[in-house]
């Protein structure tokens, strides 16, 4: 077929595009993600017993804020980097600042506490399970994530991957902490974090083969 | 001319296209000086990516800097499938004057896209062949082929996807 005529086909019955579609695709994701780690975690794992008293709590808002900024941060970047020629933006540093931010308060915790109690604070009682459990929420949302990339066009596909695997991550730990009964931060800034890792690195390896088009 | 495009002005669109026909078709002789034949496949297949990728330009955005990111993420996946050893030398940078140039004249392709569209299953054959190549609309297609007139629209979509995945698995 000559080029010419490839234009022309292109070209002929060529609908508009929705301006918001990027934004609609995920968001559409997002409530995917979300709804899919809710019912796996109320299936699975049961909502914690005194989520209504500790919903006054300073704490649980605290716990709750650090993956709603990576997921903020993550969304961010990937739904820039969906498009070919837009930079990723502040997206990242948010993320890393709300990822420092963590860390500082949780080695404060650490000197400030007795030695004794230190090992408990990092481990607390679930630290076997956390991890796996994180991971296992994000899977609605890495599915949906994925699926929302692949519309997009991503042309840096392992940053892509990443991004994407680290908003999978963030939405599994963002429902996880309506069952996690854990209120010490040197085990948030471990195990939480270790488990929105798994889906990000997953996502960054798999990032060239899920998202070429 | 492309903002037209997207808002749906077909003329419009196909100006935008024929002008970017040219200017890749320039960009990629300087870049594939010893891979000649090699370059109307390419500017084929970047022509249908950005035509598969129209809903992800911002309007905020400098066009040349959306259709370059396009144009070196084809190439840079051409030669990595050409040239699985040698490392590229040349620093795909400076967007600016790297459309400046024109070249009018398309040597034949080597792939055949035509061919390619054939192979499609029905379902994304026949919109495409009718909305596309002759340019009936969307109602005509779906009362001919019996198809809903969602399916048709699915179908062109999906279609020319699946024909761009044909093009990368041919390489």
């Amino acid at each position: 077929m000559k080029t010419d005529d490839l234009v022309a086909m292109l070209a002929t019955g060529a609908d508009a595009v929705d301006p918001r579609a990027v934004e609609k695709r995920f968001a559409l994701a997002l409530a995917l993600g979300l709804s899919g780690a809710g019912i796996l975690m109320v299936a699975l794992l049961g909502v914690r017993r005194d989520l209504a008293q500790v919903a006054m709590t300073g704490m649980f808002w605290l716990k709750l804020a650090f993956p709603a900024a990576i997921l903020g941060g993550t969304l961010s970047v990937t739904m820039r980097l969906g498009r070919p020629g837009c930079a990723a933006g502040m997206g990242w540093l948010v993320s890393a600042l709300a990822l420092a931010g963590l860390w500082l308060g949780a080695g404060a915790a650490l000197v400030a506490a007795p030695p004794a109690l230190r090992p408990h604070m990092v481990l607390g009682d679930t630290w076997r399970v956390c991890t796996l459990c994180v991971a296992m929420l994000s899977i609605p949302a890495f599915c949906a994530v994925f699926w929302a990339l692949r519309g997009l066009a991503p042309t840096r596909l392992h940053q892509a991957g990443a991004a994407a695997g680290l908003l999978a991550g963030a939405q599994g730990l963002l429902v996880y902490c309506l069952h996690c009964p854990e209120t010490t931060l040197p085990f948030w800034g471990v195990w939480y974090v270790l488990g929105m890792l798994v889906p990000a690195a997953l996502g960054a390896l798999l990032g060239r083969v899920l998202l070429r088009w | 001319m492309l903002l037209a495009g997207l808002d749906g002005d077909a003329r419009a669109y196909r100006r935008f296209l024929d002008e970017l026909a040219k200017r890749l078709r320039a960009f990629l002789r300087r870049r594939l000086f010893d891979m000649h034949d090699h370059v109307e496949d390419i500017v084929q297949e970047t022509l249908l990516a950005v035509h598969n990728a129209r809903h992800t330009y911002r309007r905020d955005q400098p066009v040349t800097a959306w259709v370059y990111a396009i144009a070196r993420y084809k190439l840079m996946d051409f030669l990595r499938t050409r040239m699985r050893h040698d490392a590229l030398n040349d620093p795909l940078d400076d967007a600016a004057d790297l459309f400046e140039a024109s070249a009018e004249d398309a040597s034949d392709a080597r792939r055949d896209v035509a061919a390619l569209l054939d192979a499609l299953p029905d379902r994304q054959r026949l919109p495409i062949d009718m909305v596309k190549l002759q340019g009936l609309s969307v109602a005509e297609t779906a009362r001919i082929t019996g198809m809903s007139e969602s399916a048709v629209k699915v179908g062109v979509h999906r279609g020319l996807k699946a024909l761009a995945a044909r093009i990368r698995g041919q390489r």
